[in-house]
């Protein structure tokens, strides 16, 4: 598989980032070179293996159901979330209009 | 007098309980060598008042008989460890002047054992380079140079740890590995350092990467500093769900560097055509040294090593390219905002003005190998073969208690000589990610220096949870070594 220019602009809309074709012209041999070498992995016989899904044995863990059951993770916080804010108003995070 | 910033955690902790110095004389020594050493560009932030406070807090404790673990120590902090009050930038535009309004779980397990800050570490942007070039903030230059008088990197990504240690700005560093940014640094500069297993420190308030593969760890200039700082670092926290719900051992007090007993593994896909002559000598001195020990030496084979660096940059962007989704321009760090600009173009711009090329190569690849039509070649392939890499390691473990390999496949380049193609960059892990990709316990020791006069690691890796066999053979290697080379200052 191998990418072209097109692919590398859709690709960097899926992640948000904002290309310029030249951009977008300099990332495609780049990103080929990659893709190309990681796709050795094909020749591996993986058949009745089981993709990992966590390296150390362990088992997920429930907290009690209760506001603040960890006063680091609950709530009332309100201006500390918002202290690094690029915008804040009124208690809310500020963006632009996104309904015309 | 003893100049204070040659000391080992171990020396300045026991000093400062026996009275032959007060915390504050080490504090301020650290200080005032990190403002002369800004030439090495290893701290990003310095944190001098930190130092000193927790120095009179420890002077004060052990005037009232209430000493800490850890009083009087002053540390580095590598800067992807959420700090409160102080800047935490991961190295990046996207954060510079992020100022957390909490403090993650490891720097505050170590400042509750009476540490100190020295300032914040400078690293690869996002944590993911090999050389520390990739930092918004400039590179790190490593205090060891070239031949030639190159200069060189000091590894990455932790790489403002692995020259502060190397220089005497600090006695002991925290690092982060997600596929050998304790390990290599630590090898590129004659320093040493330990990767716990996945899950053993907590990685609540660390600036997330690649989360199945993240893993905090200590740095530091000897094996029994790296077991003093890990026992601090290491335990369960309920904020972290792949946190181990396990007791911390005593690791320090059963360090020995005795191996009777031990087997001692040697996995000879380690040693591919073209391995450098200076990289298997030293291995095989190794080798040596741990049968001098009193271990036994076998040799093992792991067959799938052959793809362990391809999975890794897989998983690893895959990962990255969704932890990094958080960076938004709206909640913290860097906002765009174009004039007129909507939600959509505000995302787009700020993520292209915050992001470096590294980081935005690496969330592209991630992006693309998530999705629709090519997740399953990619993504889950890559997942499969993950777990055969882990079983190679489960079924060597059934002939070895813990595996010696070399931590670099070559001494440190000079800064701007891997730039080129990334592709040459990835390589240099090619020894670390496959323990990493198994969630293992691996550390780097000092083994020797080149004949340019730069210094060589060797790796141990153990079975899960058995940092305890990890760091004596690290032991019994760094007693034979015996490397007390160091950088002569230049900065």
């Amino acid at each position: 598989m191998s990418v072209d220019s097109s692919t590398v602009k859709k690709v960097a809309s899926l992640a948000r980032i904002a290309v310029t074709d030249a951009d977008a012209e300099k990332l495609v041999p780049e990103l080929n070179s990659i893709i190309g070498w990681v796709e050795q992995l094909g020749e591996v016989d993986v058949t009745g293996v089981e993709p990992m899904t966590a390296v150390i044995p362990n088992t997920l863990r429930l907290r009690d159901d209760v506001v603040n059951a960890d006063p680091q993770t609950g709530g009332g916080i309100r201006d500390k979330v918002l202290a690094n804010a690029p915008q804040a108003e009124h208690g809310f995070f500020a963006v632009p209009k996104v309904i015309e | 007098m003893t100049n204070l910033t040659d000391l080992t955690v171990a020396e300045i902790r026991d000093g400062v309980a026996g009275g032959d110095f007060s915390a504050r004389e080490v504090a301020s020594a650290f200080n005032v060598a990190v403002a002369d050493a800004r030439a090495l560009n290893a701290y990003i932030v310095e944190t001098p008042d930190h130092a000193l406070a927790a120095a009179d807090q420890a002077d004060a404790d052990r005037a009232s008989g209430t000493l800490k673990p850890l009083s009087g120590v002053p540390l580095g902090m590598k800067d992807l460890f959420a700090t409160q009050g102080v800047q935490t930038s991961a190295a990046s535009k996207m954060l510079e002047g992020f100022k957390p309004e909490y403090e993650s779980t490891v720097s505050g397990k170590l400042w509750d054992a009476g540490a100190g800050m020295l300032g914040k570490l400078n690293l690869d942007q996002f944590a993911m380079g090999s050389s520390n070039e990739s930092s918004y903030f400039g590179s790190v230059i490593s205090p060891w140079k070239g031949a030639d008088g190159a200069q060189l990197t000091p590894g990455g990504s932790s790489g403002g740890s692995s020259a502060a240690l190397a220089a005497r700005l600090c006695p002991g560093a925290t690092g982060t590995d997600t596929g050998g940014s304790i390990r290599q640094p630590a090898a590129y500069t004659g320093t040493a350092g330990i990767k716990p297993t996945y899950g053993r420190c907590s990685r609540w308030g660390v600036v997330a990467f690649a989360s199945s593969l993240d893993q905090p760890g200590a740095m530091a200039r000897t094996v029994k500093d790296n077991a003093i700082l890990l026992e601090a670092m290491a335990g369960f926290d309920a904020k972290d769900a792949t946190s181990l719900d396990l007791p911390v051992p005593n690791w320090e007090a059963a360090l020995s560097g005795d191996l009777k007993g031990k087997k001692v593994g040697i996995p000879k896909e380690y040693r591919p055509d073209g391995l450098n002559t200076e990289i298997a000598a030293l291995w095989d001195k190794g080798v040596a040294w741990l049968k001098d020990a009193g271990a036994e030496v076998v040799e093992v084979s792991l067959p799938h090593t052959k793809y362990a660096l391809a999975t890794y940059y897989i998983i690893a962007p895959a990962e990255a390219s969704s932890n990094l989704a958080r960076y938004d321009g709206v909640r913290y760090g860097l906002r765009n905002l174009p004039d007129g600009a909507g939600l959509q173009d505000m995302y787009a711009a700020t993520r292209a003005e915050g992001f470096g090329d590294e980081v935005k190569r690496r969330i592209l690849i991630g992006t693309y190998v998530l999705s629709a039509g090519f997740y399953d070649a990619y993504y889950t392939q890559a997942g499969k073969v993950r777990t055969l890499i882990q079983q190679d390691f489960m079924k060597a473990f059934e002939q070895c208690d813990v595996l010696l390999t070399p931590t670099a496949p070559s001494a440190a380049f000079p800064l701007g000589g891997n730039n080129a193609d990334p592709l040459e960059m990835y390589l240099n892990d090619v020894f670390t990610v496959p323990a990493s990709l198994a969630g293992l316990p691996a550390m780097s020791v000092p083994g020797g220096l080149s004949a340019d006069g730069l210094p060589l690691g060797l790796q141990i890796i153990g079975r899960p949870l058995d940092e305890q066999g990890v760091l004596n053979a690290a032991l019994a290697l760094e007693e034979r070594a015996g490397f007390t080379a160091r950088a002569e200052k230049w900065w």
